[in-house]
C-alpha cells in the first residue's frame, strides 16, 4: 500500500484515494464541437509508459488534485490541488 | 531415556507451574514458560512429525521460526490453528497438539510405506506419473495423503470473538528484532527522542543474548537486555514479542502479525515508521550427509537453547559436527552440562577444544546411523561414533527475507558462505547478524552505523566486554554424486539427488528449480535449506552460487492466518447498509425490510411471504383512494450555494435550471458526458445563491461525487460550495387526494391553498420549535406534501401523522406499493427504466437538446451519429390484452427479419395496477416513440406474449389528480 500526498491532508494510504483521469483532457466547450475531437476528449487517452499526472481525488476530504506518477516504478511525486497548476 | 530434563536450570520456564497437555494423544507434563517442543524433548518424544512426501519420520531441528519438521495442529484450550511450530508455540493447561501428516499418529504412520518407494518417487514424479489420462482422476487421493495440517472450518460460526483486530500505528523508527543488535537500536532511537516500536517473532525479547555467554558494559547480557526493554517500556515504546514482521509493502509499510497466548486471535498491524532498522538475525543450516534428517539430528544453536532456556539436555552422548566456531560454545555447554561430546570438525585448523569434549579436527560426517532415531554417524575417514543426539552447525544464513522484499539487492560473501545486503533500500538500515556481524562487538558497530540516520549521538551504544566469536567458516554445501540420501528441504523432501535430477532435465535456473523440486516452497519457505539447494544447483553446473541468483522473497516470512488479514470485515462490515432514523418506527408498525440501492428501507407494512403481493396492492389502492403515508428520508438533498450556484446548476442539468424562482421547484435529468441521462430528479431553488439537488435515493453518493468534481474542475472553491445534507433531514411524504386535509390537520403554520402553494413548489412550516420544509412534489401523480425536517425530530412528526391520518383513512405504504404509483404514471426510475446508453430524447424530453444555446454536461454527445440515429430505443409503454397477467421484467420485444430473431429492446416496469385492474408496463422499444398502437411480440424464457405500444402514462395522463 502506498502513501499518496493529498495536498490538504498530507502522506495518506492509497486506499483512501480513487483515480479521476489523465490531467490536461480539457473539455472543449460548446455544441459545435468536431466529433473528432470530443470523441478524444471523451474516449482517448495516453496512457504513457514513465511519468504522468494525474487527476485523483482523496475521497475522505472530497478534494481532487492533480499527482504525478511514475507508471513503471510507481514512483509518487509532486501533489498540486486544483488551480495551482495550469492544467 | 536420551533426552531429559536437569534438575536445574532453564532461564524460560518456571519449574514452580507445572502444565500438561497433549501431543498424538498423549499427556505431556511440562512447565509454563515450555514450548511444544522443549516440552516434547523434555519427555524424551524423538518422532514428531512426518515428512511430506515420503513420511519419513523426523524430530525437532529448531527452536524457532525456521523450524520444518516439528508442525503440529493446535486445538483444544488455544485456539484452532494448523501447522503451528512447536517450537513458536508456548504450552498450556488442556492445549491439544495433533502432529501433521501422519495418520493415525507421528510414532506409527501407516502411510510409512512409501519411503521405501522413493527411489521410485523423485521430483516431479507424480506430475510425470498421472499425467494418463487425466491428472484430476488421482488428484484426491494424491491430495489426502500429502499436505499438511487441517483447517477448522467452522471457525466463522463461533462468531466476532474469532475476528482478529487490525491496527495502524505510526512510529519514526521500526526495529525488526530484539536480539542485542535490535535493542542497541532501539534504545540509540529512543534516546534520540524518536518514538519507537521493537518487535520480536519470539515469546520474549533478547534474541541470542538469553542462550550465548555474552558480557555487556561489564555484567551478564541478560541483565542488560531486562534494562533496555524497561528503559523502552518505562518511556512509552511498544516493545511486543512473539510478533512477526512478515513483510515490507511499498514506502516501507511493514505488516505484523502479532500472536496472543490467552486466548485471543492474533492481531495484524500496519506499520507505518519512518524508518525501518532491521535486526533480523540469522538462521543456522543443517549439514549435508546422508540421511541427515533423522530424529535426534539438531541444529547446535537449538540444542544451546533447549538446554540453557529450558534445562533440557538434548542427549547422554552427543557428537557435535560443524564447519564453524559457534558450535564450539554449545560443545563446552553440553559437556558441561554432563553429556559425554564428540566435536568433528570440517576445519582442521579448529579452535581450542572446550573442556571434556573429544576432538575430530579436519574430519566430516558422511552419514547418520539408526532409523526410526540417529544411534550414531560415520566419518570420511571410516570411523563411526556411537551418539544418541547429533547436533550439527553448517554456518548461518542471514534473514534477509523483509530487506529483498522491500527491493534490497543482496551481495555474495564468500568467506562468510552466504548472501549479505549488498546495496542500501531508502528508509531501511540493517545491523546485527543481518549485516554480516558476528562477535557482539561487530553487532553494536553495525548499529551505529545503522543509527546515523536518526541517532546523532551514540551516547548508550552498550559495549561488549566478554569473549567474542569469529565468523570463520570453511563452506560444506552438498556436492553431485553424493552415496545415499542427502536431505536439503527437510518440509518439502527434497534430496541432493533431485536437485541433481533438475539440473538433468535442465531445470537449472533458479526459479525452475524451486517449482520443479519444490525445494523451498512449504510453509518454513526453505529457511534452513535455500541456500544449500543454490550452492549444489552451483557445483554440478559449475557456476558461483551469486550467478545461480536467489528466488524472489515474497511476503509473509512465516504464515500469517487468513483471520489476520481479513480483520473484522466481513458481511455487513464489509458494506454497511444505510439506514432510516425511523427505522425502529417502521419496525414497530410491522414493516417488511428490504435493501434498495444501499438503504434498508420498508418494502411493505405487515404480510407475510404469501400473501406480501394483496399486501402491497392494497397500500397502492388505498394511497389512490384516500391519503398515504410514506418514508422518503432516502432522497437526495445536497445543497448547491455560492455567488455561481445558477450558473453551475445550468452546466450541470440538461433543463435550464437558472431561471427557475426561489421557491419553486424543476424536475430535470443530469447527463454525463457521454450523452447518457444519469440521474433524475427535483432541483429546489431556496433563494438566489442556494438550490438543493434532490437526487434518486440509491445514487447521491455518485451524484455528491459528480458535482464536487465539476465544481473543482471548472467553477473553483469559492465560486460555488456544496454540501451533502442527505443524512441530516427525514422526508415524510403525505401524498393523495386527502392529503391537503391532512397537511392542514398539522397545522404547520403556512398557508396551503394552491396559490400560496401551488404544484412544484416549496413553503416553510414550523412543527414545534422546528423548522419544516414543505415541497408539493409528486411521484404518484396525485397531490403530495413532502415535508422535511431535523432527522432526529422526524418521530414525533411521524406519529402526528400516523394519529391525524385516521380521521383521513391514511394507509402507510411501502416502497413496493410507491413503485406500482409511479409506474402507473409513467414516472422513471434510472438505471431500471433506463440503461447505459439512454439518452434524454429517449425518454421524449428533446427541448433543452433543440433549444438550449448555453452549454452543459453531455451536450455535444446529444448530436453524435449515434445520439441522432433512427433505431434508438426510446421509452414507451405497453399494454397486454385484457385478462392477461403481466409481462416479464425483462422479457424481449423481438423482430424477426429473415427468419432470424432479433431483439427492438425490452421491458423495463412490470406490475398488476390496482387501481386500473390490469397490468401495466414500461419498457424501452426500438423507435417506439413512433409505434404507439403497434402491438409486437415479446419472448421471455421461452414464453412468447403480445403487447400494444402506447404511452408510458397509463394513469390520470391529463394530470388532474396532481392538484385535486
Ligand atoms: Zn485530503
Amino acid at each position: 500500500m502506498q502513501l499518496f500526498p493529498c495536498p490538504f491532508c498530507g502522506p495518506r494510504p492509497e486506499t483512501e484515494f480513487h483515480y479521476g483521469a489523465e490531467a490536461g483532457n480539457l473539455r472543449p466547450d460548446g455544441a459545435e464541437v468536431g466529433a473528432d475531437r470530443w470523441a478524444g476528449y471523451l474516449y482517448m487517452r495516453a496512457n504513457p509508459k514513465g511519468a504522468t499526472r494525474e487527476i485523483w481525488v482523496h475521497m475522505t476530504c472530497g478534494e481532487f488534485f492533480a499527482m504525478e506518477r511514475d507508471t513503471i516504478d510507481h514512483k509518487i511525486g509532486r501533489s498540486l490541488a486544483l488551480g495551482e497548476n495550469a492544467e | 531415556m536420551t533426552a531429559a530434563r536437569l534438575s536445574a536450570g532453564g532461564s524460560a520456564i518456571d519449574r514452580s507451574r507445572p502444565v500438561s497437555f497433549s501431543f498424538d494423544g498423549r499427556i505431556v507434563e511440562a512447565f509454563e514458560g515450555d514450548t511444544i517442543a522443549s516440552a516434547l524433548l523434555a519427555a524424551d518424544i524423538a518422532v514428531v512429525g512426518r515428512s511430506f512426501k515420503y513420511h519419513r519420520p523426523r524430530g525437532i531441528w529448531g527452536a524457532g521460526v525456521e523450524e520444518p519438521n516439528a508442525l503440529v495442529d493446535v486445538g483444544g484450550s488455544q485456539r484452532a490453528a494448523p501447522n503451528t511450530r512447536a517450537t513458536t508455540q508456548p504450552v498450556c493447561a488442556g492445549l491439544v497438539s495433533t502432529s501433521v501428516n501422519a495418520s493415525p499418529n507421528a510414532a506409527a504412520d501407516r502411510n510409512a510405506f512409501i519411503d521405501r518407494f522413493a527411489r521410485f518417487i523423485p521430483a516431479a514424479f507424480y506430475y510425470k506419473t498421472f499425467m494418463w489420462p487425466d491428472w484430476h482422476l488421482f488428484e484426491p487421493r494424491i491430495r489426502a495423503m500429502a499436505g499438511l495440517g487441517k483447517v477448522d472450518p467452522n471457525w466463522k460460526s463461533r462468531g466476532p470473538a474469532e475476528f482478529a483486530e487490525q491496527i495502524n500505528h505510526h512510529c519514526d523508527v521500526l526495529v525488526v528484532g530484539a536480539g542485542p543488535a535490535g535493542l542497541a537500536a532501539a534504545r540509540l532511537a529512543a534516546a534520540a527522542g524518536k518514538s519507537v516500536m521493537l518487535v520480536d517473532e519470539q515469546y520474549r525479547p533478547g534474541g541470542s543474548l538469553l542462550h550465548r555467554d555474552a558480557q555487556i558494559d561489564g555484567a551478564p547480557a541478560a541483565a542488560w537486555v531486562e534494562e533496555t526493554v524497561a528503559v523502552l517500556e518505562a518511556a512509552g515504546h511498544p516493545v511486543l514479542s512473539s510478533t512477526t514482521a512478515f513483510g515490507i509493502y511499498d514506502h516501507n509499510l511493514v505488516g505484523l502479525n502479532q500472536r496472543h497466548h490467552d486466548g485471543r486471535p492474533d492481531t495484524l498491524w500496519r506499520v507505518r515508521p519512518r524508518r525501518v532498522v532491521l535486526a533480523t538475525g540469522a538462521i543456522e543450516r543443517p549439514l549435508p550427509f546422508a540421511d541427515n534428517d533423522l530424529p535426534g539430528i539438531m541444529s547446535a544453536d537449538a540444542a544451546l537453547v533447549y538446554l540453557r532456556r529450558y534445562g533440557v539436555l538434548l542427549g547422554r552422548r552427543v557428537v557435535v559436527a560443524t564447519n564453524n566456531d559457534s558450535a564450539y560454545e554449545v560443545s563446552g555447554a553440553l559437556a558441561a552440562a554432563g553429556a559425554e561430546v564428540a566435536l568433528v570438525d570440517l576445519r582442521a585448523d579448529a579452535l581450542p577444544m572446550p573442556a571434556g569434549v573429544s576432538p575430530h579436527v579436519g574430519r566430516a560426517v558422511v552419514s547418520a546411523l539408526g532409523r526410526m532415531r540417529v544411534e550414531g554417524v560415520r566419518l570420511d575417514d571410516g570411523t563411526t561414533l556411537a551418539a544418541d543426539s547429533v547436533v550439527v552447525s553448517g554456518g548461518w544464513t542471514p534473514t534477509v527475507h523483509l530487506f529483498c522484499q522491500a527491493r534490497g539487492k543482496l551481495a555474495w560473501h564468500e568467506d562468510r558462505a552466504s548472501f549479505l545486503p549488498g546495496d542500501t533500500v531508502e528508509g531501511i538500515a540493517v545491523a546485527g547478524a543481518l549485516a554480516g556481524a558476528v562477535s557482539l562487538s561487530d553487532v553494536f558497530g553495525t548499529v551505529e552505523r545503522a543509527a546515523a540516520s536518526f541517532a546523532e549521538s551514540k551516547t548508550g551504544l552498550p559495549r561488549s566486554t566478554g569473549t567474542e566469536a569469529t565468523g570463520a567458516i570453511m563452506p560444506a554445501w552438498p556436492v553431485p554424486g553424493a552415496k545415499g540420501r542427502v536431505w536439503i528441504d527437510y518440509q518439502n523432501d527434497v534430496t541432493a539427488k533431485d536437485v541433481e535430477l533438475a539440473a538433468r532435465e535442465n531445470f537449472v535456473s533458479v526459479e525452475h528449480l524451486k517449482r520443479y523440486t519444490t525445494l523451498g516452497m512449504a510453509t518454513d519457505q526453505g529457511k534452513t535449506s535455500n541456500l544449500a539447494g543454490l550452492a549444489l544447483m552451483a557445483g554440478i553446473t559449475g557456476r558461483a552460487v551469486p550467478e545461480v541468483g536467489t528466488t524472489t522473497y515474497r511476503p509473509p516470512f512465516t504464515p500469517v492466518p487468513l483471520t489476520s488479514f481479513a480483520g473484522a470485515v466481513g458481511g455487513e462490515l464489509m458494506s454497511p447498509v444505510r439506514r432510516l432514523p425511523l427505522e425502529n418506527v417502521h419496525r414497530a408498525s410491522g414493516a417488511v425490510f428490504q435493501e434498495y440501492g444501499g438503504w434498508l428501507r420498508p418494502a411493505h407494512y405487515g404480510g407475510t411471504d404469501a400473501d406480501a403481493d394483496a399486501v402491497i396492492r392494497d397500500e397502492a389502492l388505498r394511497a389512490r383512494g384516500s391519503v398515504a403515508l410514506f418514508d422518503g428520508s432516502t432522497l437526495g438533498k445536497i445543497e448547491v450555494m455560492g455567488p455561481k450556484a445558477a450558473e453551475f446548476v445550468d452546466f450541470i442539468y440538461y433543463n435550464t435550471m437558472s431561471t427557475l424562482k426561489p421557491g419553486r421547484c424543476r424536475y430535470g435529468f443530469m447527463l454525463s458526458e457521454n450523452g447518457v441521462v444519469f440521474d433524475d430528479g427535483i432541483l429546489i431553488r431556496l433563494d438566489e445563491h442556494r438550490f438543493i439537488v434532490s437526487c434518486s435515493s440509491s445514487h447521491v453518493g455518485a451524484v455528491h461525487a459528480r458535482l464536487e468534481e465539476w465544481r473543482q474542475d471548472r467553477f473553483g472553491r469559492d465560486a460555488v460550495y456544496i454540501h451533502n445534507a442527505t443524512a441530516e433531514m427525514a422526508t415524510l411524504t403525505v401524498s393523495g387526494p386527502r392529503s391537503k386535509a391532512l397537511v392542514e390537520a398539522l397545522g404547520l403554520g403556512l398557508p396551503l391553498d394552491d396559490a400560496a402553494l401551488p404544484h412544484m413548489a416549496i413553503g416553510k412550516g414550523t412543527f414545534g420549535n422546528d423548522p419544516v420544509r414543505v415541497a408539493r412534489v409528486s411521484f404518484t401523480g396525485d397531490r403530495s406534501y413532502e415535508l422535511s425536517i431535523r432527522a432526529d425530530r422526524a418521530k414525533p412528526l411521524w406519529a402526528v401523522l400516523q394519529e391525524s391520518g385516521k380521521a383521513f383513512d391514511a394507509a402507510t405504504i411501502g416502497l413496493e406499493a410507491l413503485m406500482i404509483l409511479r409506474a402507473e404514471k409513467g414516472y422513471i426510475v434510472i438505471g431500471k427504466d433506463t440503461d447505459g446508453t439512454t439518452m434524454p430524447h429517449d425518454l421524449g424530453v428533446d427541448g433543452p437538446r433543440q433549444k438550449r444555446g448555453s452549454d452543459y454536461v453531455g451536450r455535444r454527445s446529444l448530436f453524435t451519429d449515434v445520439a441522432t440515429a433512427d433505431y434508438r430505443l426510446q421509452f414507451v409503454g405497453l399494454r397486454v390484452a385484457d385478462g392477461e397477467a403481466p409481462l416479464s421484467t425483462g422479457a424481449h420485444a423481438i423482430a424477426k427479419p429473415e427468419g432470424a430473431i432479433r431483439s427492438q429492446g425490452f421491458v423495463t416496469s412490470s406490475y398488476h395496477s390496482p387501481i386500473l385492474r390490469r397490468p401495466i408496463a414500461l419498457a424501452l422499444i426500438e423507435r417506439g416513440a413512433t409505434r404507439h398502437g403497434e402491438t409486437i411480440d415479446l419472448q421471455h424464457l421461452g414464453m412468447l406474449r403480445r403487447a400494444t405500444i402506447v404511452a408510458p402514462c397509463a394513469f390520470d395522463p391529463e394530470g388532474g389528480r396532481l392538484n385535486a
